[in-house]
């Protein structure tokens, strides 16, 4: 039997619902994003915005809903799906007690990564000379996020996912990090990106999500501007499976009510409320 | 699996060798204990030879709590415990990683305890390989049930509380046999059923251990 060929989507999330506790964490995702694309998910804070991430990486399961990650199931391939995705959260995921050089290669090891590949994310994160030797519980928060990022650059996932990236780096580390989502999307890698600080972001992501209330509200394809632009989605979504379109209502997490602007009636009839 | 486990023990033995807990805090507690332990039996050196075995045991039962203590503590700082989720190890290479380290420090522990008791309580020793086989195979016990329940308490607020409460009574017979075995070896050897107790630490060890490859990935996601 012929192998069957590879997914061409990334990421597929359909009516996702994740929960923690009783409270909802997304209510009712429905997301597609192709390989090799690179996407910038926006929203207020609180939005779900690092919980889809978490989903995604296989660290928060669905409660309802499907969820697919590079043509596997999460909730059956867990460790699969995990080997082909890094995750740079808001934490650093180190050990205070152990080098930099000593986490560098143990969360490279531990995903499969080679020697010359640990050492040279080191390099090109400026993770050299003494810094290297240097326990991390000695190291800044930017520092820290470093380590995070050669971590991440050792292991070249598949699919990266990277939550406020450019936070707490100084301006040379942030141009290093554009440069290699660069050289990630470049290779085929599919990148999503949380971040309030678009600015940073800059042309790296044409695609922009907008997540609000544990939903996406909205998702367009911007210029080198930040203009509009008119694009059909580079995976088509099957005809024959059913996509919700309204996700049905989570108790505890209504989608956020449009914004209301007042203004005066010329005509002295009473104010006229308009949805904006 | 192997290549996981060599990885997690080597990186658990080398932040200990880092930061020396077991040896600076968990060693000086458990000769602390077999003073107190000493001072409540009284000056009847043949009261504190009589109750060596046992009173080494129970230290080296605290002394288990505080290293698996130290072993889930070093995953709870700045996310390590997601961090080895999204590695992708094998859940069972990660259970016997982690118990395979807390067993060495503890090997190390019940070395220093030993010659405590055969120093403070004039503990004897007639058959030095018995009680290495003891020691071997409750170490083994103690870490595996140490690590898995160290696991289950480990997403707990009230996990330095609940860790103690519920190990304790699990490693209950790995107390009982050891104590036996050890005075059996001050007595010149095992009775003619004394290789019960030797089975029973065998049988304790494989259903741990089997336990812990089963299960130690599930309690790992739900915690």
């Amino acid at each position: 039997m012929a192998p069957s060929a590879p997914s061409p989507s990334a990421l597929t999330l359909r009516d996702a619902v994740a929960l923690s506790g009783r409270f909802p964490l997304l209510a009712g995702v429905d997301l597609e994003v192709a390989r090799g694309e690179t996407v910038l998910v926006e929203g207020p804070n609180g939005a779900g915005k690092t919980s889809l991430l978490r989903v995604c990486s296989g660290l928060v399961p669905l409660a309802s809903g499907q969820l697919s990650v590079l043509g596997l199931d999460p909730s059956r391939q867990r460790n699969r799906v995990r080997r082909r995705v890094g995750l740079l959260s808001h934490a650093s995921h180190l050990y205070d007690d152990l080098t930099v050089r000593e986490n560098v290669r143990f969360a490279g090891r531990a995903a499969g990564g080679d020697s010359r590949r640990i050492d040279g994310a080191c390099d090109r994160l400026g993770l050299t000379g003494r810094l290297l030797k240097t326990g991390a519980g000695k190291l800044s928060a930017g520092q820290r996020r470093r380590v995070a990022l050669a971590v991440l650059t050792a292991r070249w996932p598949e699919l990266w996912l990277l939550d406020e990236p450019h936070a707490g780096l100084d301006a040379s580390t942030r141009a290093t990090l554009n440069e290699l989502i660069a050289e990630a999307s470049a290779s085929g890698a599919t990148v999503l990106l949380v971040s309030h600080e678009s600015e940073f972001v800059g042309s790296l992501a044409p695609r922009v999500v907008t997540v609000t209330g544990g939903r996406v509200t909205s998702d367009r394809w911007v210029g080198p501007g930040g203009s509009p632009v008119e694009r059909t989605p580079a995976v088509q979504p099957d005809p024959a499976e059913p996509r919700a379109t309204v996700a049905p209502p989570v108790p505890g997490l209504e989608p956020e009510p449009p914004a209301r602007v007042t203004v005066a009636d010329p005509d002295h009839r009473g104010a006229v409320t308009h949805v904006a | 699996m192997w290549r996981d486990t060599l990885l997690v023990a080597g990186k658990d033995l080398r932040i200990e060798a880092r930061s020396r807990v077991a040896l600076s805090q968990v060693a000086p507690f458990g000769i602390v204990a077999l003073v107190l332990f000493a001072f409540a039996l009284g000056p009847d050196r043949s009261l504190m030879a009589k109750g060596a075995p046992g009173l080494f045991w129970v230290a080296v039962l605290f002394c288990t709590v505080l290293a698996v203590q130290r072993s889930v503590a070093v995953e709870s700082v700045d996310g390590a415990r997601d961090g080895l989720r999204l590695s992708g190890l094998d859940p069972a290479g990660l259970f016997l990683g982690k118990a395979a380290a807390v067993a060495a420090q503890l090997l190390v522990l019940e070395a220093v305890l030993g010659v405590g008791v055969v120093l403070l309580y004039g503990a004897r020793i007639e058959v030095p390989w018995l009680i290495a086989a003891s020691c071997l195979l409750g170490t083994v016990g103690l870490a595996a049930t140490g690590t898995l329940y160290g696991a289950l308490s480990a997403g707990l607020r009230v996990k330095e509380t609940l860790l103690p409460f519920l190990l304790l009574p699990i490693v209950a017979p790995v107390l009982l046999a050891g104590t036996k075995i050890w005075q059996a070896a001050s007595a010149g050897g095992l009775p003619s059923d004394g290789n019960q107790w030797l089975r029973l630490l065998v049988v304790f060890d494989a259903v741990y251990v089997a336990l812990g490859i089963v299960v130690y990935g599930p309690i790992q996601e739900s915690a």
